[in-house]
């Protein structure tokens, strides 16, 4: 990774900071209805393991945390937001909302609301690419709770059994909603649980996006050369509760702040300036420059989008004029 | 016309659709080295191979995500489930995934998987493995749901939901496979929407899907000849979309109606087409109609229990005969 790309992730990550808090602010406007789980403090995950991947080639699927791996992945944020706000310029329309955001043609699967449900379909991508003899990867993030469901050991089987190109990365925040995770979890390092399938992992620190991109290089090589599948676990925290509906009463100030002392953006914000590399003005505007264009572009693209139309309700239900319906159209 | 059995017709239609296209896999549980629990999938694990003919771990679940994560990138799975008693345990994937996939997504991604599965009552095989469950699967929006009652049905069905950009159930049963019937030599591609007149009537119409077509057609031959009653059997073969317009063609035809269902009564095919029929045509009617449906309880072991919960043609026979006063 060179300093170029550096500087560049650096302002990616700030942007999706600022993105999720705005999200935060839109909520509380009641802008944004439903379910909202936000990404803040989670940042280097996404970034370092998609940075060391294909980006638009290689199929990234997740759960309902979800805007920041779309955007990441291609997606404009502009459409990521509409969707939020619920409208026809979404990325799904409008139908999806935050939890479900796709984009396809950048080979961003989707966001997932049920816990788990992600692990098979990502074993089945796989499958197909395997079955088309692409050297595409697909990339699946999800998180600790998550391997508390069937789903995991399920494909996690399969996957190693017909050694599919899947990495499963579990971005383990030490927390299932408000549950801690050795209050739900036997085995609290989540490596260590895929062993029983024979499938190779490691553990990592995920507030640091050149470790965390480091180890994913290294996850993706093994996954792209037909080895199989891998398992990557970062160690991270979100600074939000689970959704805005939570109290977020579970945690201590001490682990906040602990935590918050790791905080992805800073430590590499830091790095680079006592390298010299980067200012502390040089920051500070690329900060406002980031604000800007998520208040000028992002939120007034959302915000003067049209709402979809009632009369399409049912649209996108089943195919349309699908002639195989009717027998092949005859 | 070649006549065959429905395993064979449903074998014929695999082997076709695989040939046809290389993207085209199979998979569940024994279907590959063994040929599948009903013989479905016989002979093609030598022919297509392990990676387009997968035996799969017994992960219901598991296994039917992958079909549909498959599906995303252009493969055509069709994902046979042994039982739908087991095919609960997919529901998950099934529903949340592949039925809402196109939706949430705003058109963008699709899951065009085939499930098969079998279902009914079939010979004391206990309350877990005799279920009846088309009930569930069509009050699922963004799934279609067939249900073929003879080998010609099965053969093109099958063919139509392979090819079919909508993921598609389709509702067999434990005692048809080896049933015989026509096929047609050609290629045949069955509708996925609509239903069949399988006999003319001017009396009252039989409506049934899968087994209990053949009830009907077995109570409509009792019913002209001991009692002078001409039924007008139809044959329900999509359960969703249901087709609204011939039932309401043929309730306006009769003016009587009775529909004979394999699975217990509630929230299933019956009270839906009786929902149908007070939306779309209730002065039509010159008669209450009535449902012939299994005992609301889980099937017994005991055959003689397992016979008492489950109708047949002597128990639409039955119906009408109340409904004439004869």
């Amino acid at each position: 990774m060179n300093l170029a790309d550096k500087k560049r992730l650096l302002r990616e990550m700030l942007f999706a900071r600022r993105f999720e808090e705005r999200c935060y602010e839109a909520y509380v406007e009641r802008k944004i209805g439903g379910f909202l789980h936000l990404y803040s403090g989670e940042e280097a995950c996404a970034h370092g393991v998609l940075e060391a991947a294909k980006k638009g080639q290689d199929y990234v699927i997740t759960s309902y945390r979800d805007h920041v791996h779309a955007i990441k992945c291609g997606a404009d944020p502009k459409k990521v937001m509409a969707e939020l706000y619920a409208k026809e310029t979404g990325s799904s329309k409008g139908r999806g909302g935050s939890m479900h955001i796709f984009d396809v043609e950048h080979h961003f699967m989707g966001g997932y609301a049920l816990v788990g449900g992600p692990f098979p379909l990502a074993a089945g991508m796989a499958k197909a690419i395997k079955m088309k003899g692409d050297d595409d990867i697909v990339i699946c993030f999800l998180g600790d709770a998550a391997n508390n469901q069937g789903t995991f050991h399920e494909s996690l089987n399969m996957a190693k059994l017909w050694d599919l190109p899947v990495l499963y990365v579990c971005e383990n925040n030490l927390y299932g909603i408000g549950t801690r995770i050795d209050r739900s979890t036997a085995v609290i390092d989540q490596y260590k649980r895929v062993s029983g399938y024979n499938i190779p992992s490691t553990q990592e620190d995920g507030q640091d996006v050149e470790k965390v991109f480091k180890a994913a290089k290294q996850a993706v090589d093994h996954v792209r050369s037909g080895k199989g599948p891998y398992f990557l676990e970062l160690m991270t925290y979100r600074y939000r509760g689970h959704s805005m509906s939570d109290s977020n009463a579970y945690r201590s100030k001490d682990e906040e702040r602990m935590w918050s002392n790791r905080d992805p953006i800073i430590m590499l914000r830091d790095r680079l300036i006592e390298a010299g590399e980067l200012t502390r003005a040089d920051y500070k505007a690329m900060d406002t420059e980031v604000l800007d264009e998520i208040e000028d572009e992002v939120i007034a693209f959302a915000e003067s989008s049209p709402e979809p139309r009632v009369d399409e309700l049912q649209k996108y239900t089943l195919a349309e004029n699908d002639p195989w319906v009717f027998g092949g159209g005859r | 016309m070649v006549e065959l059995m429905c395993w064979e017709a449903i074998r014929r239609a695999h082997d076709e659709e695989m040939t046809n296209d290389p993207l085209v896999i199979c998979m569940g549980e024994d279907i590959g080295v063994a040929g599948g629990t009903y013989k479905a999938t016989n002979g093609l694990y030598d022919k297509y191979g392990p990676e387009r003919v997968i035996d799969t771990p017994i992960s219901e679940n598991g296994y039917t995500g992958l079909g549909i994560g498959a599906s995303f990138l252009g493969v055509r799975p069709i994902i046979e489930i042994m039982s739908v008693n087991f095919a609960w345990l997919a529901m998950d994937q099934l529903f949340n995934s592949a039925a809402k996939v196109r939706y949430m997504s705003g058109g963008q991604l699709t899951a065009p998987v085939v499930v098969r599965s079998a279902g009914g009552a079939a010979h004391q095989l206990g309350a877990q493995h005799s279920a009846r469950m088309e009930k569930v699967f069509m009050g699922i929006a963004g799934l279609r749901v067939v249900t073929p009652s003879n080998p010609r049905q099965a053969y093109g069905m099958l063919k139509s939901a392979v090819r079919c950009n909508d993921p598609v159930f389709i509702n067999e049963h434990e005692l048809m496979y080896n049933m015989k019937g026509e096929v047609p030599d050609e290629e045949y591609f069955h509708p996925l929407e609509g239903s069949e007149v399988v006999r003319e009537g001017r009396d009252v119409t039989l409506f049934g899907y899968n087994i209990s077509v053949h009830w009907c057609v077995q109570a409509a031959a009792t019913l002209s000849k001991q009692f002078g009653i001409e039924a007008e059997v139809v044959d329900l073969f999509a359960l969703s979309p249901l087709d609204r317009a011939g039932i309401v063609a043929s309730v306006r035809k009769t003016h009587r109606v009775v529909i004979a269902e394999e699975a217990e009564p509630v929230v299933g095919v019956g009270a839906e087409v009786m929902a149908i029929i007070n939306e779309e045509c209730f002065f039509e009617l010159d008669a209450a109609p009535v449902r012939v449906s299994a005992v609301n309880a889980p099937v017994a072991y005991n055959h003689t229990l397992e016979k008492a919960a489950i109708p047949n043609a002597g128990d639409v026979v039955a119906a009408v005969r109340k409904m004439f006063g004869k």
